[in-house]
C-alpha cells in the first residue's frame, strides 16, 4: 500500500504548502540583462545592511520586464521592472487596462556602448560615418546609392587599418541595439549622405512617409556576412571575437571595462569611451538606464520604498560608489531623482 | 544460382578463401570499423567535453583567502555598549569596511611588506568586497567577540585568486583595469608572509549567489537546495501518480478507443520540448492559481508535469515485463485483483520502477527552459525556508545557475560556471550509477 500512502502523504504537503502561502516579503524585479548587474549589486548591498530580505532580480529584456510589470497588481506580480530604454505607450496603456494606474519612473545613470576588437590587432578611431560605411547595407558612392562592397576598413576610410570588415552587432531584440542604430547608423547615415540619397530615391507619398523610408534604409545592415547579429548575450560576442580577430563587437561599457584585459575599445569621434567622457556628453554613444515601480505596492511589500531609495543614494549610484565602479555612468541629476523617490513622484505622460 | 551449378568451377578448398569469401570478410571489417568509429567520435566528444569543463571548473572549488588579524572595536561597532543586536544592525559594512582596512594595513606595516605603490582602495581591493559583510555577520552572530582580536579569513579578490590559480599573469593585469601589477606584486608578498593563502573552498558549495562585483564569493548553497526542493515535490508526486496510472492503464483498463488516446497522448507527452510546459505552469500556477514566482513549489510542479510521462512508460514497460502466470497463480490461489497487483505484481515491477523514476528525476534535474518563464532564473541570494514554507520562498537550480554565471561578464564567472556545471554533473552520474545498480541488482528475467 505504499503507493496509496505516498499519494495522500502527497496531497497532504501540497495542501499544506498552498495554505502556507503567506504575504510576500522579499521584492520581486525582473528586466533588462543591462541593469541586471547593477540591481544585482545594490539587490546585494540591501539584504547586508537592512533588516529586509535580499530582493530577487531576474533577467529576461527590458520589453518583458515590463510587460510583467503591467500583468496586474498583486503579490503574484512583479514590483519592479529594469530596462535600458524608456517605457513605451503601449506598456502604460496595457498597465492602465490591468489596474497599474501609477508607476515611478526612476533613472538610475547612463550606460555606454562601446565598439572593442582583440587585444592584439590594430588600433581603431572610428566615426559613425565609417561604422556606417563598413555595415550599411547601401552607401552612398560617387553622388549614387550603390550596394556596400567594402571589404576592409581601409577601403571605407584610408586612415583606418587594412583590417577585413567583421562587426558583431546587438541582435533586434537587444535595447543596445537600438542605440546603436540612433547614435551610429542613422548618424552616419546622415554624414556620409546616404540619407539625402535616400530620400530622393523614396516612393513615400509625402515628406514624412519619405523620411520614415529613408531612416528606415539607413538602419538596413549588409547581409553579406560582414555583419553579424549577435541575439546572445555580449559573452558570446567576446567568444565571437576570440575566434575571429579580425571581428569587432559591440559591448557594454561595464562589459568592456572587466574585460580590459582581452579587448581594445576603438574611440568614436576621436572620444576614447570612459565614465568620465560620458557622464559629460563628449562620448556620443550612450543611453540612460530606467526602473520602474509600481507605486501601489510600496507600503505592501515590505522594504520596497528603502530598497528605491537605497539605489539611487549617493552611496550606491553616486560617483564613488559600486555601481559607478561596475560601469555604471553616474547621473549628474540623481539629487532630482532621489527627490522624486522621496516624494514618491509617479509619472507624468511621456512626452 | 549456386557456385555449385557453375559450369568448370575450380575445385575449392576450405582453407583458402575465395574471392566472395572476401569480399564479405572485407565487408564485415569495414563494418567493424565503422562501429569503431562511430564509438571513437563519440568518446572524443566526452573527452572534449570533460576536459574542457573539468579543466577551467576544478579551481572553482579552491579558493584564495586572506587571513589577517582583525581587532573588533567596541567604539565602532557597538557605540551603546549593549550588545544589543537592534542597535548592533545599525552599524553598516561601510564601517566594517573600515575597521578591515585598518587591520589590513596594519599587518601589512607590521610584516614589513611594502605598499607604497599602491593606493589605500588598491589595498583594500586585493580583498574580496565580501569580506565586510562576511565580518558583519560573524559579529551579529556572536556579540561576544566585540573587543576581542580575531583571525579573520576573507575572500581574497577574485583577480588575485585569478592570479594565485594562473588565470591572469602579469602581462594581463597590465591591461586589466581591474587590477595592477603592483597589486600583484603585494599579493605575492603576503604569500610568501602566509597571509595569502590558496585551499579548499566548501563556500562553493554552500555560500549563496553573489553580485557581479564579488565573483568569489559566489557559490551554488541557493542553486543546490532549490534543486533539492524540486526533486523532492517531483518525487513526491510523480511517483504515485504515474505508477498508478500506470497500474490502472496496464492492469485494469479495458482497451478501448479512450485508453488508446490516453496512450497515444502520453507518448507524445513524453516527447513534448520543455519550454511549452514552462508556459503551462505560467498560466496555470502563477496566473491562474496564484502561487508565487521563483518559488520551487511551482518550478516542482512543472518537472512534474514533465517527468510523469517518462514514469509512466517505464511503469508500464515494467509491469509488461511481470509475466502473466504471476498473476494466474495469485488470482488462482484467491487472491483479489488488487491483492495479486500490490502483493506480487507491483514488487517484481519495483526495481524497473525505481530506474525510470530515477531518470525521470535526473532529466528533470537538468531541466532548465521551463524554469525560466516561472521566475527561477534569478539572483536569489536568501536561502529558502525548511519545508513546507520553504517551498514557496524564491530559489534557483543547478542548470539555472550554470545559465546565469555563463552570462555575467567577469571572466571570473567561467570558471565557476564549470564548477557548477561538475557539481550538476557529479549528481546526475549518481543518480545513473544508482538507477544502473537497481536495475543489476534486483531485476528478475523470467
Amino acid at each position: 500500500m505504499s503507493a496509496m500512502k505516498l499519494t495522500v502523504s502527497a496531497a497532504a504537503i501540497l495542501a499544506a504548502a498552498a495554505t502556507a502561502a503567506a504575504a510576500r516579503d522579499n521584492i520581486q524585479i525582473a528586466g533588462s540583462s543591462t541593469v541586471l548587474p547593477y540591481a544585482t549589486i545594490v539587490a546585494e548591498a540591501f539584504g547586508e545592511n537592512f533588516d529586509f530580505p535580499t530582493p530577487v532580480v531576474e533577467g529576461g529584456g527590458s520589453g518583458a520586464g515590463r510587460k510583467k510589470l503591467c500583468e496586474g497588481m498583486g503579490e503574484n506580480t512583479i514590483d519592479i521592472a529594469n530596462s535600458s530604454s524608456r517605457i513605451k505607450q503601449s506598456d502604460i496603456d496595457q498597465c492602465r487596462q490591468n489596474g497599474v494606474d501609477e508607476i515611478m519612473e526612476v533613472q538610475i545613470g547612463y550606460d555606454g556602448i562601446v565598439f572593442a576588437s582583440a587585444i592584439n590587432g590594430p588600433d581603431f578611431a572610428l566615426t559613425p560615418a565609417d561604422v556606417y560605411g563598413a555595415i550599411g547595407a547601401q552607401v552612398a558612392k560617387d553622388g549614387a546609392l550603390a550596394a556596400n562592397g567594402a571589404k576592409q576598413w581601409a577601403e571605407v576610410n584610408p586612415d583606418l587599418p587594412a583590417q577585413n570588415i567583421l562587426a558583431f552587432i546587438p541582435g533586434t531584440k537587444h535595447g543596445t541595439r537600438e542605440v546603436f542604430d540612433i547614435k551610429l547608423l542613422e548618424a552616419g547615415c546622415k554624414a556620409t549622405g546616404a540619407y539625402d540619397l535616400f530620400l530622393v530615391a523614396s516612393a513615400g507619398a509625402d515628406d514624412a512617409a519619405k523620411e520614415k523610408d529613408a531612416l528606415a534604409n539607413c538602419l538596413e545592415v549588409r547581409k553579406d556576412g560582414a555583419a553579424v547579429d549577435i541575439d546572445g548575450d555580449y559573452t558570446e560576442t567576446l567568444a565571437r571575437i576570440a575566434a575571429n580577430p579580425n571581428g569587432m563587437g559591440v559591448f557594454g561599457l561595464s562589459f568592456y571595462q572587466n574585460n580590459t584585459d582581452k579587448l581594445k575599445v576603438a574611440t568614436v569621434d576621436g572620444i576614447v569611451p570612459s565614465v568620465e567622457t560620458i557622464s559629460s556628453g563628449e562620448y556620443p554613444v550612450s543611453r540612460p538606464l530606467y526602473f520602474y515601480v509600481k507605486k501601489a505596492h510600496i507600503g505592501v511589500i515590505p522594504g520596497l520604498k528603502e530598497y528605491i531609495e537605497f539605489f539611487v543614494s549617493d552611496a550606491m549610484a553616486g560617483p564613488e560608489g559600486p555601481l559607478a565602479e561596475y560601469g555604471l555612468v553616474s547621473d549628474p541629476e540623481l539629487a532630482r531623482t532621489q527627490e522624486a523617490v522621496a516624494n514618491e513622484t509617479p509619472m507624468g505622460p511621456l512626452e | 544460382m549456386t557456385d555449385a551449378s557453375l559450369p568448370a568451377a575450380a575445385p575449392k578448398s576450405l582453407l583458402v578463401a575465395d574471392g566472395r569469401t572476401r569480399r564479405r570478410k572485407a565487408a564485415e571489417t569495414r563494418f567493424r570499423l565503422y562501429g569503431v568509429a562511430a564509438i571513437a567520435i563519440g568518446l572524443l566528444a566526452l573527452v572534449f567535453l570533460l576536459t574542457s569543463v573539468l579543466g577551467n571548473g576544478v579551481n572553482a572549488f579552491r579558493q584564495t583567502f586572506v587571513e589577517i588579524p582583525v581587532t573588533l572595536d567596541e567604539a565602532v561597532l557597538d557605540k551603546t555598549g549593549t550588545r544589543d543586536p537592534k542597535a548592533m544592525a545599525k552599524v553598516t559594512t561601510v564601517s566594517y569596511g573600515k575597521l578591515i582596512q585598518q587591520a589590513l594595513e596594519a599587518e601589512l606595516a607590521t610584516r614589513g611588506i611594502d605598499t607604497s605603490a599602491l593606493t589605500e582602495k588598491q589595498v583594500m581591493s586585493l580583498m574580496s568586497k565580501e569580506a565586510p559583510a562576511d565580518l558583519r555577520r560573524q559579529v551579529l552572530a556572536d556579540p561576544l567577540l566585540i573587543g576581542q582580536t580575531i583571525t579573520f579569513d576573507a575572500f581574497a579578490t577574485s583577480r588575485v585568486d585569478g592570479y594565485f590559480k594562473g588565470r591572469v599573469t602579469m602581462e594581463s593585469a597590465s591591461r586589466d583595469s581591474n587590477i595592477t601589477p603592483e597589486q600583484l606584486v603585494v599579493a605575492e608578498a603576503m604569500a610568501g608572509a602566509g597571509l595569502i593563502e590558496t585551499r579548499w573552498n566548501w563556500r562553493f558549495l554552500t555560500a549563496p549567489d553573489a553580485s557581479e562585483l564579488r565573483p568569489e564569493a559566489a557559490g551554488l548553497g541557493v542553486a543546490i537546495l532549490g534543486s533539492a526542493y524540486m526533486m523532492l515535490i517531483v518525487l513526491v508526486l510523480s511517483l504515485p501518480i504515474g505508477v498508478a496510472t500506470s497500474i490502472y492503464l496496464e492492469e485494469m483498463a479495458p482497451k478501448n478507443r479512450w485508453t488508446d488516446l490516453i496512450e497515444v497522448n502520453i507518448a507524445n507527452l513524453a516527447a513534448v520540448p520543455s519550454i511549452v510546459y514552462g508556459i503551462l505552469a505560467l498560466a496555470l500556477f502563477i496566473n491562474f492559481m496564484g502561487l508565487p514566482q521563483s518559488a520551487p513549489i511551482v518550478g516542482g510542479l512543472v518537472l512534474t508535469l514533465m517527468t510523469l510521462p517518462t514514469i509512466i512508460i517505464a511503469t508500464r514497460a515494467a509491469l509488461q515485463a511481470v509475466p502473466p502466470s504471476i498473476r494466474d497463480a495469485a488470482l488462482g490461489v484467491g487472491a483479489s485483483k488488487m491483492q495479486s497487483i500490490f502483493h506480487h505484481v507491483l514488487p517484481l515491477a519495483m526495481p524497473g520502477i525505481l530506474t525510470g523514476t530515477i531518470l525521470g528525476l535526473a532529466r528533470a534535474l537538468g531541466e532548465s527552459a521551463p524554469l525560466l518563464l516561472i521566475g527561477m532564473v534569478a539572483f536569489v541570494k536568501d536561502f529558502p525556508s525548511a519545508p513546507p514554507e520553504g517551498l514557496m520562498q524564491p530559489a534557483t537550480a543547478l542548470p539555472v545557475q550554470v545559465y546565469q554565471w555563463t552570462q555575467r561578464s567577469d571572466p571570473a564567472f567561467v570558471e565557476r560556471a564549470s564548477g557548477a556545471i561538475i557539481v550538476l554533473l557529479t549528481f546526475l552520474l549518481t543518480m545513473n550509477a544508482v538507477a544502473i545498480i537497481l536495475r543489476r541488482r534486483f531485476e528478475r528475467r523470467w
